[in-house]
């Protein structure tokens, strides 16, 4: 494409940086904000709940291990597509980002499991108790975070298939792999903080 | 490389000037979506302005039955949440729009789609907001909305759900405009334009987009709190269960003392352009102003809970933050110093514009100093609830952060319209307004101290309140009849008004140096930029004896022919109605939630989409 006049790409800005990555960067920024908001309304009704059960009597550590092994394993996954679709193998990308997509969407089908357990055999539901609360909403929102990136991958995935994404297009896929790394070190934070901490 | 506009269908726009209401509904132009906001956060501010005219009459007098005391309390939270959410950041939104590409040398912001998208969503959340009044459900919790004053227990009309759910429309708004400026500011300057030799106005929207993308998440959080309390059945605010009564006041606040700064510090920037401007001479100091703002930003995020020195969180907090809110009262004051010093010595031309940056620095002091009164915990706790604090946040909202839009409007309406406004009505607009808002609120502070509490929607003729309160209902129909002074400026010099031409004010920064108004692709040949005072410095050289820098070379048809801009997209009007459907599908049926969910996810594909290369393009 290094024709007579070669157009300055419209994307890349004072900085060096594109725009569409500098606006990925600052909305994880503002989502960190939105994440520590609940984490903390966590921490800050940890043990007040009034009535059972706890976070003892339900947590089924191995599942969420599970979950937590799972969802690093799709931030490998996701690195192998990006770099792939920059070395133009096509083929690799398309079935990387498949990969990626389908180990989000075993996460989030282990948390569907997992809160369906929680309601039907133990017992706590949004409104059982203050744990029951915060647990599902903090819990909930990152497994929606999830599944807006299973979508999204989908959506990547597909383009590829249709031929209308190649390594011109690269920024895409690197956009959605930062918000993709991000959801996965929210996902070690909370695993830490509300599953693994006494 | 082939180019992402070079996709763009029928991107060379640039001659004809589309027209008609569909042009401005597909709009993707910064300038245009900033006179869209212009206009539209008038009106609301027109709504609010009335909602205070209701409250003042019915205050006017003792024991008055003008309005019933749920009418009254439905006002006062509309007109609270009105001038916060839909006028005051709104008309801020209309400079950045227009002004931040102009001013740092660009063609437009860093994703046009995005800007149309917040402006609608916007626009969905004050229709949305205000619909309320029709279902005779406004809002009366009070635009800090209380817990557990607003869960389902104490509040179970829809008049709390339509203010939880417009404002979490409304800051999806802000966040992604945020997330827009940020970008463009660092990302989008005209080469030679470092970080310090931005003007003073970008770094004060800087400041301004990094308190919105990190504060907004708080309130976000909790509003969906309250949301899952009122619908699904959650326990956050709930006491009986052991809830925390003050969990909804930190997050609140959290959000809402940066939010103070987010109003403020757009005016500041606006007073730091006009001043110079006027007094013919560079803003003195002008890295400390900037360090300033950042320091003033920074500081923000850590006095929240001043708001909450009379709920009793204990002297080591309620000391913590009272040291922490005096603090910010410095890099403020050295704020007002350097204003003052930029006007020493100057050869100052009184024109409206500089009269209202001159009042705001004036007004603005004034309701600082109350501020740093209230600091105190002791004083605090004496002032919390009584009309001093009315009279406090109106001194440094009304008086700030107004007074300093107004000078805003009477310094750019030349570039935004093409045409000046008429002088002598700005003045008597100015001269109407100052006495007018003293006359409101001065009395106030007196109120407040011989205790006339807030929100009260009367009160007994035997507490001799009446006096001054007929009088600050006075001064609020002399503010009114400045704002029509205003209005019959604005409509008048419409056709009739002096032509400005490019640079009307012998002006110092990068948007005076192109047409009023500016064309679609605002600079014809990117600007160089050598100082902070780029156009100055080409005019007039740095008045030590240096040479003035190189103006841009002219550019050719061809130059001109060759220049991109984005055509316009329906998308984000259809982005925006999708996402309201949903959010509003709360109040009505779990159904339409789902459908405006599917339409939601469907718009932003086909947006995210819309310039995404054919398949025939491949390879």
């Amino acid at each position: 494409m290094a024709d007579a006049h070669v157009h300055h790409d419209p994307n890349i800005g004072t900085t060096g940086l594109d725009n569409r990555k500098v606006g990925m960067w600052i909305f994880l920024g503002s989502d960190c904000m939105f994440f520590g908001s609940l984490i903390g309304t966590y921490l800050s009704y940890k043990g007040k709940s009034l009535a059972g059960p706890g976070p003892k009597d339900v947590f089924n550590i191995p599942l969420t291990s599970e979950s937590a092994a799972v969802l690093l394993a799709s931030s490998l996954t996701m690195v192998l597509a990006l770099a792939a679709l920059q070395k133009s193998d096509l083929k690799w990308a398309g079935r990387w980002l498949l990969a990626t997509a389908i180990l989000g969407a075993h996460f989030v089908l282990n948390q569907v499991y997992e809160f369906a357990t929680f309601v039907l055999h133990d017992g706590l539901t949004l409104s059982t108790n203050l744990f029951g609360s915060s647990f599902f909403t903090l819990t909930g929102f990152h497994g929606a975070h999830v599944t807006g990136g299973v979508i999204w991958l989908m959506g990547l995935w597909w383009q590829l298939k249709r031929g209308r994404l190649d390594a011109r297009d690269y920024t895409k896929v690197e956009i959605a792999g930062l918000y993709w790394h991000f959801v996965d070190i929210v996902w070690i934070v909370i695993f830490t903080i509300i599953y693994l901490i006494p | 490389m082939a180019t992402q506009a070079a996709f763009m269908p029928g991107g060379a726009t640039k001659e004809a000037v589309a027209t008609g209401v569909w042009s401005w509904i597909t709009t993707v132009d910064h300038k245009r979506i900033g006179i869209l906001y212009g206009v539209s956060a008038f009106i609301f501010f027109l709504i609010g302005g009335i909602e205070a005219l209701i409250m003042r009459l019915q205050l006017a007098r003792p024991d008055n039955d003008l309005v019933s005391a749920q009418t009254f309390n439905e006002l006062f939270t509309m007109h609270g949440t009105t001038m916060v959410f839909l006028a005051i950041m709104p008309l801020s939104a209309a400079f950045f729009n227009f002004m931040i590409p102009l001013q740092i040398g660009a063609r437009d912001v860093a994703f046009p789609r995005l800007n149309a998208l917040s402006y609608w969503i916007f626009i969905a959340g004050g229709l949305f907001l205000n619909s309320s009044f029709l279902f005779g459900a406004a809002p009366d919790g009070g635009w800090f909305g209380y817990t557990t004053l607003t869960t389902r227990q104490f509040s179970q009309g829809a008049n709390i759900d339509f203010w939880m759910l417009g404002l979490q429309i409304l800051g999806i708004a802000s966040m992604l405009a945020g997330f827009n400026f940020i970008v463009t500011i660092v990302n989008m300057r005209a080469p030679g334009m470092t970080l310090m030799r931005m003007p003073v106005f970008i770094w004060m929207s800087l400041v301004v987009q990094f308190l919105v993308v990190l504060a907004f998440p708080a309130i976000t959080v909790a509003l969906i709190l309250l949301m899952f309390d009122r619908f699904f059945g959650t326990l956050f605010y709930a006491p009986a269960a052991g809830a925390d009564p003050l969990l909804w006041q930190h997050l609140f606040w959290i959000f809402g003392h940066p939010e103070v700064y987010i109003l403020i510090l757009p005016a500041m920037g606006i007073v730091s352009e006009v001043l110079p401007t006027f007094a013919r001479k560079p803003l003195f100091g002008a890295p400390v102003v900037i360090y300033s703002g950042i320091m003033i930003g920074f500081f923000g995020f850590g006095v929240w809970s001043h708001h909450m020195f009379s709920v009793g969180m204990g002297p080591v907090a309620d000391a913590v933050f009272s040291i922490a809110t005096m603090l910010i009262a410095v890099p403020t004051g050295v704020k007002i110093l350097n204003w003052i010093s930029t006007l020493w010595g100057g050869s100052i031309r009184f024109t409206s514009a500089l009269l209202f940056s001159l009042g705001f620095i004036a007004m603005f002091t004034m309701g600082g100093l109350s501020g740093v009164m209230h600091a105190s915990p002791p004083v605090d706790l004496q002032q919390t609830d009584t009309y001093f604090v009315v009279a406090h946040f109106h001194y440094v909202l009304f008086g700030g952060s107004i007074f300093g839009l107004f000078s805003g409007f009477y310094y750019w309406w030349p570039k935004m319209t093409g045409r000046l406004l008429d002088e002598r009505l700005g003045k008597l607009h100015f001269w109407l307004m100052l006495i007018g808002f003293n006359m409101t609120f001065f009395p106030q502070h007196y109120l407040g101290l011989i205790g006339m509490p807030r929100r009260i929607y009367t009160y007994a003729a035997d507490l001799n309140w009446g006096f001054w309160n007929m009088v600050s209902t006075i001064g609020s129909f002399i503010i009114a009849l400045s704002i029509l002074v205003f209005i019959v400026n604005a409509l008048k010099t419409r056709r009739s008004g002096q032509v400005a031409g490019p640079d009307p004010w012998d002006a110092r920064t990068l948007e005076w140096a192109i047409p009023s108004p500016p064309p679609i692709y605002n600079f014809a040949t990117i600007p160089t930029v050598h100082g902070r005072d780029e156009l100055w410095l080409q005019k007039h050289g740095d008045g030590h004896g240096g040479a003035p820098t190189p103006k841009p070379a002219p550019a050719t048809a061809k130059d001109i022919a060759a220049i991109h801009m984005p055509p316009p997209s329906y998308w984000p009007i259809l982005l925006a109605l999708a996402l309201t459907v949903m959010l509003s599908g709360l109040l009505i049926s779990y159904y339409q939630v789902i459908i405006g969910g599917l339409l939601t996810v469907y718009c932003m594909f086909k947006f995210a989409l819309e310039y995404h290369r054919p398949a025939q393009e491949a390879h």
